[in-house]
């Protein structure tokens, strides 16, 4: 027996789902040899809680709370791909001054969550000091969704057809104002962490996911453009007005957590920089289009994606003429790339393991549904 | 040769250290004392809910139109009214609102046409029990009394 057991190298062991770095609970069960990992095995379905179902049975309004729920970091973006799905179900579009301010939230929320995701990042990696900095500016953003729409997290922002509030007193002022002081505290975070030893260490050539890997995955977002792919929905198939503001693509080289990193520091500052154009440009004119009051879509089925902070998120909506959607699908972008996570961990040590689900950023509520 | 002069020096992590103290000024604390300060949470703050009554006579504005609880995406709204039969109104008699189950989205506010139903900004809504979540017609109309503490 004791034979046996000294000879045997590999060892299999669970992680999570009560696990500090696995962002929520999530279980992955791998399988080492030593410290090296061999491979993984994604559990998941813990925080499970039927979102799709309970859309066959709310109306499409009263679906609208729930999509808030499911990535709860950047609910205002979910609410954004949800309600240009049913926008373009019933054929109205937002008012011009809507998309403008739909603009700027999403912006602003891409912000926030990319600042929790580099917070719960580096406190994996092992520097707590940028959590603490970036949610002291997190609280500017979510002060701003406080205002405008009453809540700071699940925000339910937007309403299909455009806007349920109307801008507050001084918004543009405000939004302005966490511009011009998010960028140079963007730059301290940098400071701290890029030219940092361990972070370079820790980050650089870990979790390699080339291009060719993440197409075949289906991995969107910042990952896929570190992988050095030019792919972003905003430019190939604007929405909301997107085509009207001018902004880079930041894109890595080799695909590996230091061009995420990268990646997403570069988009924080080109949200801020869109964010600036949409409040200079901000037309005057109604919030809402006319839609009515009980909304009953013709029969047909939908896709419509958006840019998501972490990667394409789907709205696949079936209408069957009635009140409530037949069906509602999600494609849900931190689902789809954590399925990359075997791929980029297999070769690695359990510590890398650590740093590659926190650069995949996934929000469970999101995963799960 | 300067790379690893910088290395040798550690100048990396003292850079990192820099922005560290930068950040101690104490006027730059942001930490709030939660129950000996409330935060003063934003005018559309979407919190406990209230049935506004008519200042001046204290009756209720509700017209028992039944829209909030049909706009309701958990159904928590019960409404209860009697016919009354010189006015031919609808006359309140109860209305169960279910904390618990809310999720604070705003529709049921959204949808009230005469301005009564509302959220308001009262944050604090725990309870010792289950029951005292759901609130019934005189507590939506006081409204929540918050718990002042003393130090």
């Amino acid at each position: 027996m004791a034979e046996t057991f000294l000879d045997s190298t590999e060892l299999v062991l669970n992680m999570g789902p009560q696990h500090p770095s696995t962002h929520g609970v999530l279980r992955v069960i791998i399988k080492l040899d030593g410290e090296k990992v061999l491979g993984t095995d994604c559990v998941i379905g813990y925080l499970h809680r039927g979102v799709e179902k309970l859309g066959e049975n709310r109306t499409y309004q009263q679906f609208a709370p729930y999509v808030d729920r499911m990535d709860y970091v950047a609910a205002v973006s979910n609410g954004l791909g949800y309600c240009l799905a049913v926008e373009k179900l019933l054929g109205v579009e937002a008012p011009p001054r809507a998309q403008a301010v739909r603009v700027i939230l999403t912006e602003l929320n891409r912000i926030a969550s990319h600042l929790v995701w580099l917070g719960t990042h580096a406190l994996d990696i092992g520097a707590i000091t940028p959590l603490f900095y970036c949610f002291r500016e997190r609280e500017l953003a979510l002060n701003i969704f406080e205002k405008y729409c009453g809540a700071r997290l699940t925000t339910h922002a937007f309403r299909i057809g455009g806007l349920q509030y109307e801008t507050y007193e001084g918004f543009e002022k405000e939004v302005l104002e966490f511009c011009d002081i998010f960028l140079p505290k963007a730059d301290e975070y940098e400071e701290l962490l890029t030219g940092n030893r361990i972070w370079v260490e820790r980050m650089r050539n870990v979790g390699i996911l080339n291009t060719a890997d993440c197409k075949a995955f289906g991995v969107t977002g910042p990952m896929l453009r570190a992988s050095g792919e030019k792919w972003d929905l905003r430019k190939a198939q604007p929405y909301s007005g997107y085509e009207k503001y001018d902004f880079e693509i930041p894109i890595g080289e080799r695909g590996d957590n230091f061009d995420r990193y990268i990646v997403r520091m570069e988009e924080m500052r080109q949200a801020v920089r869109i964010m600036r154009q949409a409040v200079a440009s901000i037309p005057e004119g109604p919030i809402m289009a006319k839609v009515p009051k009980v909304i009953k879509p013709p029969a047909g089925e939908v896709y419509v994606s958006i840019e998501a902070p972490k990667g394409e998120l789907g709205y696949y909506i079936v209408s069957d003429g009635s009140t409530l959607p037949y069906r509602v699908r999600v494609r849900p972008p931190s689902f789809v790339n954590l399925q990359s996570l075997d791929k980029m961990a297999r070769g690695s040590l359990v510590a890398d393991l650590v740093a590659i689900i926190g650069t995949i950023d996934i929000v469970l509520g999101e995963v799960d549904r | 040769m300067k790379r690893l002069l910088r290395k040798i020096f550690l100048v990396d992590l003292l850079e990192g250290l820099r922005v560290t103290f930068r950040n101690q000024n104490p006027k730059q604390i942001v930490t709030e004392q939660y129950p000996a300060e409330r935060p003063k949470v934003a005018e559309r703050y979407r919190g406990a809910p209230r049935l506004n009554t008519n200042p001046e006579n204290g009756e209720t504005l509700c017209i028992s139109c039944d829209l909030c609880a049909l706009a309701c995406p958990e159904n928590l709204i019960v409404v209860g009214w009697v016919r009354n039969p010189e006015t031919k109104r609808k006359d309140l008699v109860t209305f169960t609102y279910d904390t618990s189950r809310c999720m604070f989205c705003g529709l049921c506010e959204d949808a009230c046409p005469v301005d009564c139903l509302e959220l308001t900004q009262d944050f604090e809504l725990a309870n010792y029990s289950r029951n005292g979540a759901i609130w019934d017609r005189q507590m939506l109309e006081e409204g929540p009394r918050p718990t002042s503490y003393k130090y």
